[in-house]
């Protein structure tokens, strides 16, 4: 009898029923979305249009990226408090690197008085590309030195993080004390349009033109971006042996040791890839406005909307449980509610109080919950 | 090497190891042998040095002094995974499931089939599925969350872990401790056919019955030294309590004074939960320990948390010296004269890095305060006479209570409880994991308690000790209570065949639930 | 003996390097302005007591984040509590302007304390909401404008006057300070404070009712946050936009340094105070270096990994 059962539908069945519950707060958040965008574009005048889909992937991609960084370390039961900071860095160092000036753009430091020249930073396609690469790795390497003083400092995360975005944003006020800087004009216009566009830019599938692609050509490059994201960085560190550990540290550091996980690498690996993740959004974020901007303000709202992005997307603040792709949609449906003071023309000045007021809502219905629990004791867990 | 235990063919050795912390002893020059297809048991009290021992063999702490062999070899295992590695595999107390983790996931945590360098989960879980249904427990699903099991399933899942590590060397420390006994003999099975294949394996175990069905020879521990080893049946449980504790004990539980009629003090009428409890009445009388038996997680715990107010939604009458109380929080039960002593003394019971003191007064600070300021003095004698009354052994009540041993720690959980004078005292398996010696205090002051007129609920998953120390004991079977057994009644082949409801669970009342 | 001693050298410890740091601080300004300017203006009384009086409004703020952190949570609805305290205090003026600013921080932290305590909602987000409500609550009340009403002569004369010579905004501190000092160290609350940080489940089944201590520690940062306002209107004679998000994080930071766990559970109120006056001179000493913003943040991240790098804190998890 259970022999065939566990070969049988019933098992699968199961199987699938022990997923969904496992993720329900995905699954909500996806369908959220869904409901909300769809009736966004209903209410929209040119709703369900190509060029919403740009606007609107425009506006969503670097908040999403900052809540996939949030999410990793999130994950292993830390909260970086920096991903706003790596983002306005990283975008500030795009407004020198990016500029795809002919012939090379001349970079050079003053510091104390001093007037130090750091040679050319090549240009042209070449030097886009290397910028590009240039800008990401001081992502990394700021989440790297972040994972470092959680791990060797023995700092704790919130802590060290609040610390070390500090350091990022003098960073970058120093890099930009007053917003500015360039960003080639080719690179802004192929990333933050269509795919269409982006081929017709850098002119691949006969300038965009091929028959083929015709069915694609409507989609939005960012979104075409945070897929391959999520895709070919996320997927595969979420499979990682490297990956899992950061779960098992975010669920039971103790066990996780006992169990003979490299704790101390998992957390590195997920600050690295959070900073990574920022980097991604402030290099986006630098392209899409072309400058370099130090503005704490809008770090410090990017790294609270990250929190609310994660907490949205059904990943516990506790560690341990949820997922990058949870996140993303969170941050969409943050994006989504912003979008509909546009079309029902809330004013201006009540957008903050409804934007506190769904966040709140949001949280709360989440945590009815708890009222169903009849065990309170499952409440300290 | 004097006084070395020199084995043919030893497969683990050590000679003369000693560890300390922060200068207090635990182990000191102890010459231990272990050969392969031998069940070895390593006894002693909670202190014994028996913990210390093992972590050093599994690699979680290294030794100040001292030298260890494998299979004849020198060895020193820096981290858990290198003596994982060398196939020494410890299923520890403390459970090292990572509770948010599937159990395939935790299963296979620390060498995952892969694919492309990624985790294979289809291959990970046939090897839980595999893994699982060699312990013969194919119920549980390896795509479940470890936080949505049992904690006797749990147990089960660690187990399966221990195996898929292949192990020369098997440590399991107190690892049957929450099984049923269903999942005991299904382990059994699994430890006998390791054996035969020639593991070596140390089982740690505070049930006397488990050790001498199993082990083949014994070594006893006291005060960081090893004291002797011996086969099996060289000597008798008496004596072998007797190594342990270092002195001669009379008898183990205390005696229980002659029945009489007493007026109840917590009366139950129809208490029912969730389809967990499912109306239960039961009376309690001052004066009285009565045991909560049967398998385990058939609501023996649900019963005692719906008691303390830790349970929304519960129906029924509970009733505490003929006035009727809605226990709708610990707060108003505590008030109503009702301590619980919770089943995790670690996570439940104490705040582990806060100071002995506080720990013990935090359930009573109303008592000992004037307006809103907590009155020192009063504080300081307070705690002074709980140390006292349950000889905790401290060094002083400003250390942390984490310094404890197991046994001291569940001494301050009582202590703190009886600083507040209930009149119900409902005890959630106490001595779970706690040291002989220790035990024995704890049943004299159970009986002292309720000579002083408390009324005692009981539950342990320990048949001996419920028959020993109860004056009736209500067995539970599926959230009901279906039979009561007092004075003569309470043997434990009664117990047993209650606790698998052989008189009442005839087909035809399964039939009349579903009807 | 050696026992009792290592007890306490766990939380005395950051106390007293916080305390030689603040040393350190105003020797090498000393130093600085000396060698600059020839004087020394951080060891003069005046200028240190108009430091500490600014340092006042931080020290409030500090001193309810301290209680909230204690019980494992945080408070991120401070900077608009503070500024819809003062905005509110301002607008209705009269007698009644100090009791309607702390009424809005009791309020505040009833909401935060529910929210937290019965729905159970993290914390970081709950108040993270509630910052952002009281935020569009305070912009659709000024119309994004800057506020035009003026504190009260009372609200100034807390903030700005001084009697026999010290700043009344320091004596509103120190009663602040001896209240939550007494709290933590004398109390039942203090103790079930410590007890929820450390373990809430087990403080709740010792018949502690947690949820009602939450609400309290949230009300007691509410009600700082929003005296921190009305007094910063007051030493401002009005009250404006944005005017509490210069003191969130700097707030967890002084607590912090103090030697408090930001996981909960430890920590000392003495400690908080050195963080507050430490945060406060490092600022002055910035400030009469000139150091630019950019340079101001990295100094002042470098100090906080610096300190509770010295202060080793942080335990492995081995066994």
């Amino acid at each position: 009898m259970r022999q065939r059962r566990l070969a049988l539908g019933p098992s699968m069945l199961d199987d699938v029923a022990i997923r969904v519950r496992q993720n329900v707060g995905i699954v909500t958040a996806v369908l959220l979305f869904c409901v909300l965008y769809v009736l966004y574009n209903l209410a929209h005048p040119k709703g369900f249009s190509s060029a919403v889909l740009v606007q609107n992937g425009d506006e969503i991609f670097a908040l999403a990226m900052l809540a996939m960084a949030q999410t990793v370390p999130v994950l292993a039961s830390g909260l970086d408090l920096s991903v706003g900071a790596v983002m306005t860095m990283v975008g500030c160092f795009a407004s020198y690197l990016l500029t795809g000036t002919a012939g090379g753009a001349p970079l050079h430091l003053d510091i104390f008085g001093l007037h130090l020249s750091l040679g050319t930073f090549p240009g042209g396609i070449s030097g886009i590309l290397l910028g590009i690469v240039v800008c990401l790795a001081i992502g990394a390497l700021a989440g790297l030195i972040n994972g470092c003083v959680v791990v060797y400092g023995r700092i704790q995360p919130i802590i060290a993080t609040l610390a070390t975005g500090a350091v990022y944003i003098g960073i970058a006020l120093f890099l930009r004390p007053t917003p500015g800087g360039k960003i080639d004009e080719d690179l802004n216009w192929a990333l933050t349009n269509s795919l269409g566009d982006f081929a017709a830019t850098v002119h691949i599938f006969d300038d965009g033109a091929a028959s083929w692609f015709a069915p694609v050509a409507w989609i939005p490059v960012p979104f075409v971006l945070l897929v391959l994201i999520a895709l070919l960085v996320w997927v595969p560190f979420r499979r990682s042996v490297l990956g899992r550990a950061v779960y098992a540290v975010g669920s039971a550091e103790g066990a996780a040791y006992m169990s003979g996980l490299p704790i101390d690498r998992a957390k590195i690996a997920a600050f690295t890839l959070a900073g990574f993740f920022a980097g991604c959004g402030g290099l986006f974020l630098a392209i899409q406005t072309s400058s370099g901007n130090a503005d704490i303000p809008q770090a410090g709202a990017y790294t609270l909307n990250s929190i609310a992005s994660v907490v949205i997307g059904g990943t516990s603040l506790l560690g341990g449980t949820g997922s990058a792709i949870g996140s993303i949609f969170g941050a969409m449906i943050l994006r989504v509610i912003s979008f509909f003071f546009r079309i029902f023309d809330i004013a201006p000045l009540l957008q903050p109080l409804f934007e506190g007021l769904i966040l709140l809502a949001a949280v709360s219905i989440g945590a009815l919950g708890v009222l169903r629990v009849r065990n309170t004791l499952e409440l300290f867990r | 090497m004097p006084g070395a235990v020199v084995t043919q063919g030893a497969f683990l050795e050590l000679s003369g190891i000693s560890k300390r912390y922060a200068g207090v002893r635990a182990l000191e020059g102890v010459d231990f042998a272990c050969e392969r297809g031998k069940i070895h048991a390593v006894l002693g009290e909670n202190g014994a040095g028996k913990s210390t021992l093992i972590k050093i063999i599994a690699g979680v702490v290294q030794p100040d002094a001292g030298s260890m062999r494998l299979a004849g070899s020198d060895v020193s295992f820096a981290t858990p995974s290198a003596a994982n590695a060398a196939g020494v595999v410890c299923i520890f107390q403390e459970l090292s499931l990572m509770p948010d983790l599937s159990v395939a996931d935790n299963v296979s945590i620390a060498s995952p089939p892969r694919r492309f360098g990624l985790i294979d989960a289809r291959a990970q879980r046939r090897r839980a599925e595999q893994l699982l249904a060699e312990i013969g427990c194919e119920d549980v699903n390896p795509l479940m969350r470890v936080r949505d099991l049992p904690l006797s399933r749990r147990q089960i899942v660690e187990i399966a872990k221990a195996l898929g590590k292949k192990p020369q060397l098997l440590i399991l420390d107190e690892a049957t401790s929450a099984l049923t006994s269903a999942d005991v003999e299904k382990v059994y099975a699994m430890l006998a056919r390791l054996k035969s294949e020639g593991v070596a394996i140390l089982y740690i175990s505070h049930r006397m019955h488990e050790v001498e069905a199993l082990a083949d020879r014994a070594s006893v521990f006291r005060n960081g030294r090893h004291i002797e080893t011996f086969d099996k049946g060289r000597r008798s449980t008496a004596e072998i309590v007797q190594l342990m504790i270092g002195r001669d004990i009379a008898t183990q539980y205390p005696p229980k004074p002659a029945r009489t009629s007493v007026k109840p003090m917590l009366a139950l009428d129809n208490l029912s939960w969730e389809g967990r409890l499912d109306r239960i009445s039961l009376r309690v009388g001052a004066g009285e320990i009565v045991g909560l038996g049967g398998l385990d997680g058939q609501g023996q715990k649900s019963l005692l948390l719906a008691l303390f107010g830790v349970l929304r939604g519960i129906s029924g009458r509970v009733t505490v010296e003929d006035r009727e109380v809605r226990p709708g929080s610990p707060a108003v039960a505590k008030s109503a004269g009702i301590a619980l002593v919770p089943e995790d003394r670690k996570t439940e019971g104490l705040m582990l890095p806060m100071s002995i003191s506080d720990n013990l007064v935090v359930a009573s600070l109303d008592a000992i305060s004037t307006g809103p300021l907590v009155d020192r003095a009063k504080e300081s004698e307070a705690v002074k006479r709980a140390i006292a009354r349950l000889q905790i052994k401290i060094g002083a009540a400003s250390d942390a209570v984490s310094t404890l041993s197991g046994g001291n720690q569940q001494k301050v959980v009582l202590a703190k409880w009886l600083m507040t004078e209930p009149r119900i005292i409902l005890l959630n398996d106490p001595t779970r994991g706690i040291d002989v010696g220790t035990k024995q205090e704890l049943y004299r002051l159970m009986r002292e308690l309720a000579d002083q007129g408390a009324a005692i609920l009981f539950y342990s998953t320990d048949y001996d000790e419920l028959i020993g120390c109860c004056d009736r004991v209500a067995i539970m079977y599926d959230g009901r209570i279906v039979r009561e057994l007092e004075g003569d009644e309470l043997t434990e082949t009664n117990i047993i065949a209650s606790a698998l409801n052989i008189d009442a669970a005839a087909p035809a009342g399964t039939g009349a639930v579903h009807a | 003996m050696t026992s009792a001693s290592l007890s306490l050298s766990r939380d005395d410890r950051p106390i007293l390097i916080a305390a030689l740091f603040i040393l350190v601080i105003l020797v090498a300004g000393t130093v600085y302005t000396f060698a600059r300017f020839g004087s020394a203006p951080l060891l003069s009384p005046t200028y240190l007591l108009q430091q500490l009086q600014i340092g006042a409004f931080l020290g409030i703020v500090a001193a309810g984040m301290m209680v909230v952190i204690l019980i494992a949570q945080i408070d991120l609805s401070v900077p608009w509590t503070l500024a819809a305290a003062a905005m509110m205090a301002t607008s209705i003026g009269g007698p009644l302007a100090i009791p309607v600013g702390l009424g809005i921080g009791l309020l505040v932290g009833l909401v935060n304390g529910i929210g937290v305590a019965y729905l159970r909602v993290p914390s970081m987000i709950f108040t993270l909401g509630v910052n952002a409500v009281m935020r569009g609550l305070m912009v659709a009340h000024t119309g994004g404008y800057a506020p035009q009403t003026a504190a009260t002569d009372l609200m100034r004369s807390l903030a700005a006057d001084r009697t026999l010579g010290i700043p009344n905004a320091l004596f509103v501190w120190a009663v602040v300070s001896v209240l939550v000092a007494v709290m933590l160290q004398r109390t039942a609350l203090g103790r079930y404070i410590y007890a929820i940080g450390n373990k809430e489940a087990a403080a709740y089944l010792a018949g502690v009712d947690t949820r009602r201590v939450t609400v309290i520690c949230f009300v007691i940062c509410g009600v700082a946050a929003a005296l921190a306002g009305v007094l910063l209107a007051g030493y401002s004679t009005k009250a404006y936009q944005g005017m509490g998000d210069a003191y969130l994080l700097p707030s967890i930071a002084a607590v912090v340094i103090g030697g408090t766990n930001i996981l909960g559970g430890r920590g000392r109120y003495l400690g908080t105070l050195i963080g507050v006056v430490l945060i406060v001179l490092l600022n002055s000493v910035l400030s009469i270096m000139d150091m630019p913003e950019a340079g101001r943040q990295v100094i002042y991240g470098l100090v906080i990994i610096f300190m509770l790098l010295v202060y080793g804190r942080g335990e492995r998890v081995t066994s």
